[in-house]
């Protein structure tokens, strides 16, 4: 899982308001090297909850994304790679989110987030 | 500019969308408002299924680019003439503008005549006579027959010929064209299924899937996302137009571990050298887990919803609790870990409802939904389909699968903002649903009887034509001919 997919995911756990930025647990990283696309991230970028972008790449160790972005910093080639790198070529293989209201675990094997709830939750 | 389109006489319903579709992708917009499309002519006798159509293109690079990335497109031409005898043909070639018919007839060029007749195969003495039939024609190039640098079509369409089963027309019809560009089909032999190394019970056929990508004008580093998304097939042909790939399901098993290591959803991908999927995730198309501000991610949403025929759809909940048939139960803390949630049948309705709202909000502005829906075949018009406030209804391609039932291919373009009031709503709905479960379901029965039809269409064809001749002779035992040749829409 991408931190990019991380960005989107929320706990829908019924009653749960908002039940975002889910908390992530580590087991497993991969790194998958993959070519820059600044115009795909530049799109991106306005969509994405920035703050959980960076608490979570600080959680998985990348610590060179910056807690502050400017729209001039899209530009920047240096800036753009790092952003690039925490957002697409870092990978949870093994390990899961977490519910910050209710501490539901969603685990995650195989890259893959298992988002399904329990028939008590929906 | 008027340009001839002959198509492949096949998925007669998706030909014209599919050059809207690759028209408005290569940039021809201005002017045409969304779900409008463009300016076609047909010869008045012609029937609506026949392959030769006329579009209007603004210049020869566009119709190029349509041309040559379409599918069902047999090739696109600049009409040099056209009558019904040979001698019309002349004339007309002999009057068009000499200053269009100048630069490809030149010295120093080379060029071939391709003869092709439809509904009929022509002997090799007959091609040698219509290639003669045009010596009128000031060629000065050199003929050559590997990759010239010009191609001329010498077209019929045999009137009295059965015309794979399109009614006779009132008199033979003939074009001399120069070809403008031809669709490459060898991308469908490519993705063909049967070399897939990881396929589902409802993998995507690899033709359709690409249509499916040009209806929803994917091009490089868009972002797609498949909400049913099984072994990917949808998002393969996507990817192979150069976007970028997002898919979810509610099935574990396939998207988490397919068949091993070397036979899963991202094995599907590297097998042809696309980048991989950005994320694949286990949800619930009932219940998506998408954080609630999430606004205008994907350019496009490409699916297959599961409506219980070929695989039947799963929401989450408990069966049981849903239809009543057990209070609402909690699961005890030590069980949690290893529990396995229950699922229960999805009907048609509520998986549109969900699928449009999921879209309405994901989707981008101008971003399109692309999504095949079932229906009789007489509620295959605009009226029956359903609707959203958010999306203006762009194509809708019938494929028949039997007397009765088809399949619509239903291209959708978002053209409103998803609003707060939208979101409250769809919520009511959605406790609605959950609410009246059982009611629903029953509502949705009926459905069940599509399943057989799907699996073997043929058999349930010639199934049905045998029992309707069977009461009109008064015998059972009937030869498997009876099925009708033919059939296209309209017919």
């Amino acid at each position: 899982m991408r931190l990019l997919t991380h960005n989107m995911l929320a706990c829908n756990i019924k009653g749960v308001t908002k039940g975002f930025p889910l908390a992530i647990e580590v087991t497993k990283l991969e790194t998958k090297e993959s070519e820059m696309n600044p115009d795909f991230l530049r799109h991106i970028y306005p969509k994405l909850d920035w703050k959980a972008l960076h608490d979570a790449a600080h959680t998985l160790g990348l610590n060179d994304i910056p807690e502050q972005v400017e729209p001039a910093m899209l530009e920047d080639e240096d800036f753009l790679q790092k952003f690039h790198h925490a957002l697409l070529e870092v990978h949870l293989e093994e390990g899961a989110l977490i519910c910050p209201e209710t501490n539901r675990r969603f685990p995650v094997t195989k890259g893959v987030p298992n988002m399904l709830l329990n028939e008590d939750e929906v | 500019m008027w340009y001839l389109c002959y198509f492949l006489h096949r998925l007669l319903d998706y030909r014209l969308p599919e050059i809207e579709a690759l028209a408005k992708l290569h940039g021809y917009s201005d002017g045409q408002k969304v779900g409008q499309g463009l300016q076609w002519k047909q010869a008045p006798d012609h029937h609506p299924d026949s392959p030769f159509y006329y579009v209007n293109l603004p210049n020869e690079d566009i119709a190029r680019k349509v041309a040559t990335q379409s599918l069902l497109l047999k090739g696109m031409y600049e009409v040099w003439g056209e009558g019904c005898t040979h001698e019309e043909l002349k004339e007309a070639v002999d009057n068009y503008a000499e200053e269009r018919k100048e630069p490809y007839l030149a010295e120093n060029t080379t060029f071939k005549i391709v003869i092709d007749c439809f509904g009929k195969v022509l002997t090799f003495d007959e091609q040698t006579a219509r290639i003669q039939s045009v010596s009128y024609v000031p060629f000065k190039g050199q003929v050559q027959l590997k990759k010239p640098q010009h191609k001329f079509w010498l077209i019929d369409i045999d009137a009295q010929a059965q015309q794979n089963g399109l009614p006779p027309l009132a008199a033979k019809c003939m074009y001399f064209a120069r070809e403008i560009g031809c669709s490459d089909r060898s991308v469908i032999s490519k993705y063909e299924l049967s070399r897939r190394k990881y396929l589902g019970p409802t993998a995507m056929d690899a033709e359709i899937a690409l249509l499916m990508a040009h209806q929803a004008l994917v091009k490089p580093g868009k972002l797609v996302y498949d909400p049913f998304v099984g072994t990917g097939s949808i998002l393969v042909a996507a990817a192979h137009y150069g976007a970028l790939t997002m898919g979810a399901d509610i099935d574990i098993r396939v998207v988490r571990d397919g068949r091993g290591p070397n036979c899963n959803v991202w094995s599907n991908f590297k097998q042809y050298n696309l980048g991989e999927p950005l994320g694949l995730i286990r949800a619930d198309n009932n219940s998506p887990p998408w954080r609630s501000d999430v606004r205008e991610m994907f350019d496009a949403i490409i699916c297959d919803p599961p409506y219980g025929v070929r695989a039947g759809g799963r929401k989450s909940g408990g069966r049981k609790m849903l239809n009543g048939q057990r209070d609402a139960y909690v699961i005890p803390e030590e069980m949690k870990k290893d529990h396995i949630p229950s699922t229960a049948p999805y009907t048609l309705v509520e998986c549109v409802h969900d699928l449009f709202d999921m879209a309405a909000r994901l989707l981008v502005m101008g971003g399109r939904l692309v999504y095949f829906f079932p229906a009789a075949r007489e509620d295959c018009s605009e009226s029956h389909f359903p609707k959203h406030p958010c999306f203006t209804l762009i194509a809708n391609s019938e494929q028949i699968l039997s007397t009765r039932w088809s399949r619509c291919l239903i291209t959708m373009e978002k053209t409103a903002k998803y609003t707060e009031e939208m979101a409250k709503d769809a919520h009511q709905k959605h406790i609605d649903f959950k609410e009246n479960h059982t009611q629903f379901l029953e509502d949705n029965k009926e459905r069940g009887s599509l399943h057989s039809l799907v699996f073997r269409p043929a058999d349930a064809l010639v199934g049905e034509a045998q029992n309707l001749l069977a009461a009109a002779v008064g015998t059972s035992h009937l030869p498997p001919e009876v099925r009708a040749k033919y059939r296209g829409k309209y017919v």
